[in-house]
């Protein structure tokens, strides 16, 4: 436990508060869950099955997030391994896939192009919303809102526990729809009718697509489950002086992504409960006027236009959910290692909260081409245009944070910088989409996935990577490699640019997003070496996260012992011991005096003052205002 | 006024709501959503055409009374709670109870009043117009039942005295609830008055 002793000097009031213990509380009210609080201490030799699978501990729940959020990345990449190879090699046998793939490959060796569609949408489902939604989130807000807000655990741990368990359930729900006979749903992430409300449409609309509802219903469920719960303990379980200004911001954007989730998933669900009932209960919500196969079918007076409402409005403010945590994290990883407070504090809460009002106001920019009252569209692409205000104050102040630091390059800061070059880089070509007369040629083409690869994909993808090196230590008690970490970084900041650079070219040429074979197009071959390239870039990408995987799992168990605070940071999870026990603080909960920034502040003795050290210890730092507080 | 300033002084005050109460209210909102997705969808759907009338029965409006009226109970076991009359906060719930159950099978009734007037959930004669009707039903009746459990937790609660004037919380989660149901179907019968 020897290492466990704070260096001297740097967190004061941790050692203070070190021998005191928790007093006794007079339990006065049934009602109260406060109080339980200080019952956890309790329950010390708890059954294995409790602790480690039916924890209600936000800790554990969190590790349970992420390790299943690794196993869907894996999956999801795959996937889109196994496309990219379709792309890549049109004429090429895909014969050494049988033993995998089974009947999905023809007796020609050839992809099924039933098939192919289902790998997309697979992909697109997976990724968008069981790896950077609920793996992200999930696993962050989980870890980071009790731990950097001061409490003991969440507001509900049951509720917590609940909302993993209905993650998991959903998880089991979809990945069965891989391995049904018609395969699972194929109508794109984006599930649009009549497609995906028509049973007999394709195959992937039998069974399959049964299956993606339930798993969404249950996934819906177990959003509002841990957001609600996420919210509550950001604004009732803050420790003493902790208040909404001095909040990380990582807080801050978990809190508001949980709002995003709490106001728009319920809205899928309706959408998702309306398509159920057209597809298996003879509604006509979103159909009309349908032929198939030459048999005029009988539902009137839907319209799928209405869909593409309903799921926008939550597939917007979506993207957000994926991407504020991400910059949560990034803003904390850049201003710890650059030894700087963060650039614009305030007006980095602001463009959050700008940038989820603003996401609820935009969806019809994904709906350009359907015919929608030009005027209506302008008002939109209005809207649309505006978010690029909130974003470019994010984006300079991450400059600016970095702007002459005293940068320390370990591996969370590389993937953190490179989430702003690729945000910068994705975001740019969303200014372009959301013009409507530019959307209008854009729109379905691969353009739009090198977009949004580039801004959410990957970005997210590197917010979490950051996160995951950065806690790690907090999380396991030990470090991750920094070599491996370079080497993962190099080979998927490379990767992601080698792929989608070049997709934007041929986006623009108006290649198709979704299409099995586009060897039939002239206009098309002349880029076959360019398919060629993005599919071994990606593949080698993909590969290369093996670096990581094998980093995680070997640093669990053989990794470096980490010390308290190994990043020298300021937030309060740092004074938490090592490997926190249930409770978190074994003491008291640390109070709060200063905002989470202290880094590198003129006249203090050491580069950065934690959130719980009092002005009274810090004279030769305060500055004219704090000398007051001091008192 | 606050029974444990120990425990509490530990904490920032937040809104000065019990952690319970605030997980409450953000789950009233997420139902808000839901509902403000099906009334937003029924008004763009009915404003593209192809969009069928259809009367709206009568027995809504008892329905309506019924559940109007199990509010005022509702709060009338909240006052009793309050002012720790058990009796009273017994026969508050039970009534808040029956008459939620009256409203349950007066709706199930309603359903069959809309399909004796040709307005079906689905098949080949129904139309996304009346199969709204019966989405904001039966969701808004699907939200009703677990208003009923809680009604029941909290009446359990109660006649084991656990429900009194300094144990408010789960009685006032409860009638803000049951407020809130009461509340979203006396909208819903009023935008469907308004627009069917
Ligand atoms: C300046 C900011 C942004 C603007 C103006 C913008 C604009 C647009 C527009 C107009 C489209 C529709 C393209 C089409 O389908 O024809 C689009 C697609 C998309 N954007 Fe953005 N975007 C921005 C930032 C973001 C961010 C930050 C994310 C995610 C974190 C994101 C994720 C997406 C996704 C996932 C799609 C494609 C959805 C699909 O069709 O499958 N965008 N964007
Ligand atoms: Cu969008």
């Amino acid at each position: 436990m020897s290492d466990m002793t704070p260096k001297p000097n740097l967190s004061p009031s941790v050692e203070a508060q070190g021998g005191r213990g928790s007093a006794p509380v007079p339990a006065t009210e049934h009602d109260d869950h406060l109080l339980h609080d200080d019952h956890h201490h309790e329950h010390h030799d708890q059954h294995w099955l409790w602790k480690y699978v039916f924890s209600q501990d936000h800790k554990q729940i969190a590790k349970q997030f992420l390790i299943t959020g690794i196993f869907w990345a894996i999956l999801g990449g795959t996937l889109s391994s196994l496309f990219r190879l379709q792309l890549g090699w049109p004429e090429g046998t895909m014969e050494w896939l049988k033993p995998i793939l089974g009947g999905w490959v023809s007796e020609a060796g050839k992809l099924d192009p039933e098939f192919y569609l289902a790998l997309v949408t697979m992909h697109g489902t997976i990724m968008v919303f069981f790896v950077l939604t609920a793996g992200l989130s999930g696993t962050f807000s989980n870890f980071l809102i009790p731990l950097q807000v001061g409490a003991r655990d969440m507001a509900s741990g049951f509720m917590n526990m609940l909302s993993y368990w209905f993650f998991f359930l959903s998880s089991v729900v979809m990945f069965s729809s891989l391995f049904i006979e018609t395969g699972p749903a194929a109508a794109g992430w984006t599930i649009y009718p009549p497609l995906s409300a028509l049973p007999q449409a394709i195959p992937g609309s039998g069974t399959g697509m049964t299956m993606w509802l339930v798993s969404m219903a249950l996934f819906i469920v177990s959003q509002l489950l841990g957001g609600v719960n996420y919210v509550t303990t950001v604004i009732n379980l803050r420790t003493r002086g902790m208040s909404m200004s001095k909040l990380p911001l990582t807080i801050w954007a978990f809190f508001l992504t949980a709002i995003l989730g709490i106001l728009s998933f319920p809205v899928l669900f309706s959408a998702a409960l309306l398509l159920i009932f057209d597809r298996s209960f003879g509604t006509s919500f979103f159909l009309s006027d349908i032929y198939i196969a030459g048999q005029a079918l009988s539902n009137q007076g839907g319209s799928p236009v209405l869909f593409q409402h309903l799921f926008w409005f939550l597939g917007h403010p979506e993207v957000y959910i994926v991407i504020m945590p991400a910059m949560g994290m990034v803003s904390e990883v850049l201003a710890t290692n650059a030894r700087k407070p963060i650039f614009g504090y305030r007006a980095m809460i602001g463009s959050l909260i700008g940038i989820s009002l603003l996401s609820f106001v935009v969806w019809a920019h994904h709906m350009f081409v359907t015919g929608m009252n030009p005027f209506l569209g302008s008002v939109f692409m209005f809207l649309t245009l505006i978010i690029a205000v909130p974003s470019g104050v994010k984006v300079f102040n991450w400059l600016a944070t970095l702007w002459r630091g005293n940068i320390r390059f370990t591996a969370a800061m590389l993937f953190a910088i490179g989430f702003v070059s690729l945000f910068i880089s994705g975001g740019l070509t969303g200014i372009i989409l959301g013009n409507a007369t530019l959307d209008i040629q854009m729109h379905n083409t691969y353009f739009v996935v090198a977009h949004f690869h580039l801004v959410m994909g990957s970005s997210a993808f590197f917010g979490l990577f950051a996160g995951v090196y950065h806690w790690f230590p907090k999380m396991f008690g030990r470090m991750m490699d920094e070599k491996l970490g370079y080497i993962h970084f190099w080979l998927t900041f490379a990767g992601v640019y080698l792929v989608f650079m070049p997709m934007h070219y041929v986006g623009i040429a108006g290649f198709p997003r979704r299409y099995y074979a586009w060897t039939g197009f002239d206009a098309f071959s002349q880029f076959a070496d360019m398919n060629k390239f993005i599919s071994i870039a990606a593949i080698i990408a993909f590969l290369g996260q093996f670096i990581f995987i094998f980093n995680f799992f070997y640093s669990i168990f053989r990794g470096r012992r980490a010390t308290q605070n190994p990043w020298n940071s300021t937030t309060l999870e740092w004074t938490a011991p090592i490997e926190p026990g249930h409770g978190n603080w074994p003491g008291e909960i640390p109070a709060v005096y200063r905002w989470p920034y202290d880094y590198s502040k003129p006249g203090s003795e050491v580069d950065f003052i934690p959130q719980n050290v009092p002005y009274s210890q810090t004279h030769s730092s305060n500055l004219p205002y704090e000398r007051d507080m001091a008192e | 006024m606050n029974p444990q300033p120990e425990i509490l002084s530990e904490k920032e005050v937040g809104l000065g709501w019990h952690p319970k109460r605030v997980l409450l209210i953000l789950l009233i909102f997420s139902i808000v959503m839901m509902f403000a997705a099906f009334t937003s969808g029924y008004i763009v759907r009915r404003d593209e055409g192809n969009w069928r009338e259809f009367d709206l029965p009568a027995s809504l409006l008892i329905n309506s009374i019924l559940i109007a009226l199990s509010s005022a109970s509702m709060q009338w076991a909240y006052f009793s709670a309050r002012k720790d009359e058990l009796g009273r906060l017994k026969t508050g719930l039970v009534v808040t109870l029956v008459l939620g159950l009256a409203f349950l099978a007066g709706q199930y009734v309603s359903f069959g009043d809309l399909v004796a007037g040709n307005t079906y959930f689905g098949g080949a004669d129904a139309n996304p117009s009346g199969s709204f009707v019966y989405v904001l039903m039966g969701v808004h009746a699907f939200h009703l039942v677990t208003g009923l459990v809680f009604l029941a937790v909290v009446l359990r609660r109660a006649l084991n005295y656990q429900v009194h004037s300094r144990a408010m919380l789960s009685i006032g989660n409860a009638t803000l609830y049951w407020h809130f149901l009461g509340g979203l179907w006396l909208y819903l019968y009023l935008f469907l008055l308004l627009n069917h």
